[in-house]
């Protein structure tokens, strides 16, 4: 996201503190069970705490051994067992068996569970029913927020999405709320708020809420963040089901990011082992290429790759001091961006090579036309064919008109490809409104039909869901027309020089919420904005605590409850095997 | 080349992109290649140290990250105790190597001087029963805490200190009433987790049907009590509810989940069996019931084959060993693995391609494309053949393929199909364009020639002369044609 400086915007701010806060209060809970003691992490926690920590500042604060918690029995030998933990009953089980285990056996130990970044009622009442409430001591970990650059922020709780579209649970919104108190405490006060979506509306009464509890003391400081916006999910699943057109999309449809790093494999390192690279504003060519359009980026890079040839040729008629002087400064700047091209350069021939195999090329061609609405046979039938041949990726979100006859016959080809248990998964993209059904005899519905993958392994393969119907949705085309979505003009779109945010998606689609956003900013409010309400259908709100003047120019920063992706929303649909 | 390429400008034109593509030998990827050889060039002024660069960390936390440390641990646990002691060490020798991280290191000593005064211990102690969850206390010290000790709570308030994570007992809401005002007032204030504890509460203490009669008004908070039992594993209430809520086809589902967690393939095709009485939708039905017959057809089927391959005497499983049973695989892949080991075999056998495309109803294309990938990769050409050869009433025959022969081309080329057998059907690709792309492409040289030819496109064809070999059949074959007078040449 973090994108190159212009002279009117703010510098965005110091986010590490959140770190610093997070770490720090980790090493007071270690603390409060003193001596040597195992720690067992929570396979989801284990990357947001190597941003945070390591294993050295663990080793100083007396954890002794590491492990995961898993379904597998624990072989610790500690008399002190520490668990790091979600707020998950399927984990408090696994607690429960451990303690009660040591029992049978006459054993006795100290456990402590610290829960990020709260508990949960439903926790204590398994530890009750369980039989160890009391044996087991319970802390919190207000761990809410991680900055994965610097203007990106997650609370890496990626069933948010799942728990609250699919299941219809509240229980994350506290957690939301307070991670807005705690933004508003370091970086605030925030002048104004707007909002869309039922969840943000929640989210945002019981952050008022908190506030109004806790003395405020931030008054009159000078906000680092001014304005906040927040916006539901579900207002716009388009934007996030296309496919990716700019590098780090497709870094991560390709490899996959996670908690803001990504392990690049022998095929791009060119060597035997994997690498772990840290994918951030600090990473200076990275930086430069994340949110360009993939097509520019070769151009990019062998324009940085000459300037780095020249640059190693100066070494040629340099005398001694000069070389002295350049191997102490720069050589070392030089290598590591000698580096870090290598690399991009190789993750780049993995994403052609691997999107020249899928026929991305056509896949983008059925996903625009489905998006403008035109040509929908010969998508539906293109999604079919990739059913067909299992492969292994993603088909576009269409925005086709699906009778019930294409429909069901989409729904049985996948079933037989990649497997009968995704009734399941159809039957969850039903009930969160991501698929529809078109009644019979109604006519003309837009229908949002997509093929997902489901996980990279391939025998789960994609899915399809075609969207649409559910009031809303089948609003798409009206909202996107009200909003010019979809960029009508003459001519190339020159994706080296954008003219709008349409150049994410090749210029064929506006991120509608990208546009929400542009929009409620410019007017300061919902004004003039009422028809696209009514089409969106979520309670909106906005309002102004001060009267602030406009600023010149604005730094967006993204904070979310997890970086999500249309493989990742799909996989958030299928059921789990316990 | 020139000509796909014009041709995919104007596509690409016409539907308002630009000409990016993700084509193989586009321009773009002999820039990145160019650029990986320059880059390349330079390793070996770079390489000489560049170990002590991967230490210094700009590869994100290597030696001393927490994962790493969990795998070494992970690892080193199925050995003996002394292997699990020398990763140990290993990992901490390695963290010594690591530059210690400052400001951690000086706020855990801060708060390690402070428990050694014993005055403060007891504070630090007395901070762990309240404010331990709140790094910066004086951030959000409610208002409201004088009022702990009181133990009368309104409704309202109760659910206000249950959100601020606070013990508060739910026993003195007795009357229905006031549990039903405690539940609208978790609901208004927005907290699920409280929700459910109240919905907890309610449902030790309240009869089932009057708790569900009274949630059926209340749609967030079934919502909750719904997920509730989902993730405890409450099958038997859920499904109670469910049946009390008329979803019928949720009954049904949530029934067909449980065969996820049975391991154990006939009790799960047992199960599956039942299932198909369960009330589901009508289109769902006869997905149930191809699931429970698939299952019982990969049984037998793994069992025979298991057999055969034990006993060493097929020739396709010795040449071919499995890689993994059949069991609880996809129809299509079922489909494949037939259409590998079993293609030959007549329709009255379960494990023949034909007797599951006709069970299933696989539709033409489906059976086709599968079929074509199972034989292309043994490099059966002949099956090949066969599979798109039809016959007419006066006994001519006719290649005919439900797919488009151009995807027939991509899926041969990529089981390293011989020019012979790619040439045929690259001929058969209707679109000219395509045709030319492809035969380009895969350096099929008869079907360009001809292409050319029919075109009438001299200029095409004297340029397509410096691409075949000097001497060859092929350039014989373009002169030949070139000094045909017979061609009325278009340029």
């Amino acid at each position: 996201m973090a994108s190159a400086a212009r002279h009117d915007v703010p510098e965005p701010p110091d986010f590490d503190i959140l770190k610093r806060l997070a770490r720090d209060q980790l090493i007071y809970l270690l603390e409060q069970l003193p001596g040597r003691k195992d720690l067992f992490i929570e396979a989801d926690l284990m990357s947001p705490l190597d941003r945070i920590a390591n294993v050295s500042i663990l080793k100083q604060h007396e954890v002794d051994k590491l492990y995961k918690v898993e379904s597998r029995p624990a072989l610790s030998t500690s008399d002190q067992l520490c668990f790091l933990v979600r707020p998950r009953v399927k984990t408090m089980k696994y607690i429960a068996d451990i303690v009660n285990a040591d029992k049978m056996s006459g054993r006795s130990r100290k456990y402590k569970i610290i829960f990020s970044p709260q508990k949960f009622y439903a926790c204590e009442m398994v530890l009750e029913e369980e039989g160890v409430f009391g044996d087991v001591t319970c802390d919190e970990w207000s761990f809410y927020l991680l900055p994965l650059d610097e203007d990106i922020i997650s609370m890496e709780l990626p069933e948010f999405f799942r728990d609250y579209f699919l299941e219809g649970d509240h229980r994350w919104i506290n957690s939301v709320a307070r991670a807005l108190q705690l933004l508003n405490s370091l970086y605030g006060p925030f002048s104004r708020a707007y909002g869309i979506g039922r969840c943000a509306k929640m989210c945002y009464e019981l952050w008022r809420d908190l506030e109004e509890e806790s003395e405020g003391d931030s008054q009159g400081r000078n906000p680092e963040i001014g304005s906040i916006f927040l916006m539901d999910r579900d207002t716009d699943y388009v934007t996030a089901l296309c496919s990716q057109m700019v590098y780090e999309g497709l870094v991560d449809d390709t490899f996959r990011i996670k908690c803001g790093s990504v392990d690049f494999g022998p095929e791009v390192t060119s060597s035997d082992k994997s690498v772990k690279v840290l994918l951030n504003a600090q990473d200076k060519v990275f930086s430069q290429i994340r949110n360009e359009h993939f097509s520019s980026v070769f151009g990019f890079l062998s324009q940085k790759s000459r300037n780095l040839q020249a640059q190693y040729d100066r070494r040629r008629g340099m005398d001694i001091k000069q070389m002295k002087n350049f191997v102490s400064q720069e050589l070392k700047g030089l290598k590591q961006e000698h580096r870090l091209l290598s690399l991009h350069i190789g993750a780049c021939e993995s994403i052609m090579k691997k999107k020249t195999k899928q026929d991305f090329q056509e896949m983008i061609k059925a996903e625009h036309s489905l998006l403008e609405g035109f040509d929908i046979r010969e998508s539906t039938s293109f999604i079919e064919e990739h059913i067909d041949r299992l492969s292994p990726r993603r088909c576009p979100p269409s925005r086709a008109c699906l009778n019930p006859k294409d429909y069901r016959s989409l729904k049985t080809q996948y079933l037989q490809s990649y497997g009968p248990e995704h009734l399941l998964t159809f039957h969850n993209l039903k009930r969160i409104g991501l698929l529809t059904e078109q009644a019979a005899g109604e006519t003309l519905t837009a229908v949002e039909s997509r093929v997902s993958k489901l996980v990279t392994d391939r025998a789960a393969g994609k899915i399809t869901d075609a969207f649409n119907s559910l009031a809303r949705k089948s609003n798409f085309r009206a909202i996107s027309k009200k909003l010019g979505l979809i960029p009508r003009l003459d001519g190339e779109y020159d994706l080296k020089v954008p003219r709008d945010m349409a150049y994410v998606f090749s210029g064929a689609y506006t991120p509608l919420s990208c546009k929400i956003i542009e929009q409620v900013l410019e007017r300061r409010g919902w004004q003039g904005l009422e028809e696209v309400l009514r089409l969106l259908g979520g309670p909106e709100f906005s309002e102004a605590a001060l009267s602030v003047p406009r600023p010149a120019g604005c730094r967006f920063i993204f904070l979310t409850t997890a970086v999500t992706s249309s493989g990742r929303l799909m996989e958030a649909m299928a059921e789990p095997r316990s | 080349m020139n000509r796909p390429r014009a041709d995919e400008e104007e596509y690409w034109h016409s539907s308002k992109c630009r000409a990016f593509t993700f084509d193989d030998e586009d321009d773009e990827l002999c820039q990145l290649k160019e650029s990986k050889r320059a880059v390349n060039s330079l390793r070996d002024i770079v390489d000489d140290e560049e170990d002590e660069l991967e230490k210094v960390s700009w590869s994100g936390e290597p030696v001393g990250s927490i994962s790493w440390s969990i795998k070494e641990t992970a690892s080193s646990s199925s050995t003996s105790p002394e292997g699990r002691d020398s990763s140990l060490q290993k990992g901490s020798s390695s963290n010594a190597a690591l530059p210690k991280q400052v400001s951690s290191y000086s706020l855990s000593s801060l708060f390690k001087g402070r428990n050694k005064l014993p005055s403060l211990q007891s504070l630090s102690d007395a901070l762990s029963d309240t404010g331990v969850k709140n790094y910066a206390p004086e951030l959000r010290r409610p208002k409201a805490e004088y009022k702990d000790y009181s133990s009368d709570w309104s409704p309202k308030d109760t659910v206000r200190r249950m959100q601020r994570g606070k013990v508060c007992s739910l026993e003195r809401f007795r009357s229905l009433q006031d549990k039903l005002v405690l539940l609208d007032e978790a609901v208004a204030g927005h907290d699920g987790n409280v929700i459910t504890a109240v919905l907890i509460f309610l449902k030790r203490t309240l009869r089932r049907e009057i708790l569900f009669r009274e949630l059926e008004v209340r749609q967030v908070a079934l919502c909750h009590l719904i997920h509730f039992l989902k993730e405890t594993g409450e099958q038997k209430m859920l499904l109670d509810l469910l049946r009390f809520l008329d979803r019928t086809e949720e009954v049904a589902l949530s029934q067909y989940r449980e065969h996820l967690n049975i391991q154990d393939v006939e009790k799960k095709r047992e199960f599956l069996k039942g299932c198909i009485g369960l009330p589901f939708s009508p289109e769902d039905i006869s997905h149930i019931q191809d699931h429970y017959t698939l299952l019982e057809r990969q049984i037998i089927i793994e069992a025979n084959d298991r057999r055969l391959e034990t006993a060493g005497q097929s020739e396709i499983f010795q040449k071919y060993p499995r890689k993994a049973s059949i069991l609880n695989m996809p129809l299509v892949t079922t489909l494949f693995y037939s259409c590998f080991y079993h293609y030959t075999e007549a329709e009255g056998t379960f494990s023949s391609p034909t007797n599951l495309k006709k069970t299933f109803k696989i539709p033409d294309k489906q059976y086709v494309l599968t079929a074509l990938a199972a034989r292309a990769k043994l490099r059966a050409w002949e099956d090949v053949d066969a599979l798109f050869t039809t016959k007419n009433w006066l006994g001519y025959t006719k290649k005919k393929a439900p797919i488009g022969f151009h995807r027939v081309v991509e899926i041969l080329q990529r089981n390293n199909a011989p020019v012979q057998v790619l040439q045929e059907y690259v001929r058969l690709v209707e679109d000219v364009e395509t045709r030319l792309n492809l035969a380009t492409k895969y350096k099929c040289h008869d079907v360009v020639i001809d292409t050319y030819r029919d075109l009438k496109d001299r200029i095409q064809l004297m340029a397509y002369k410096c691409k075949v070999e000097r001497g060859s059949a092929e350039e014989e074959k373009i002169n030949s044609i070139l000094n045909n007078t017979q061609i009325r040449w278009k340029n």
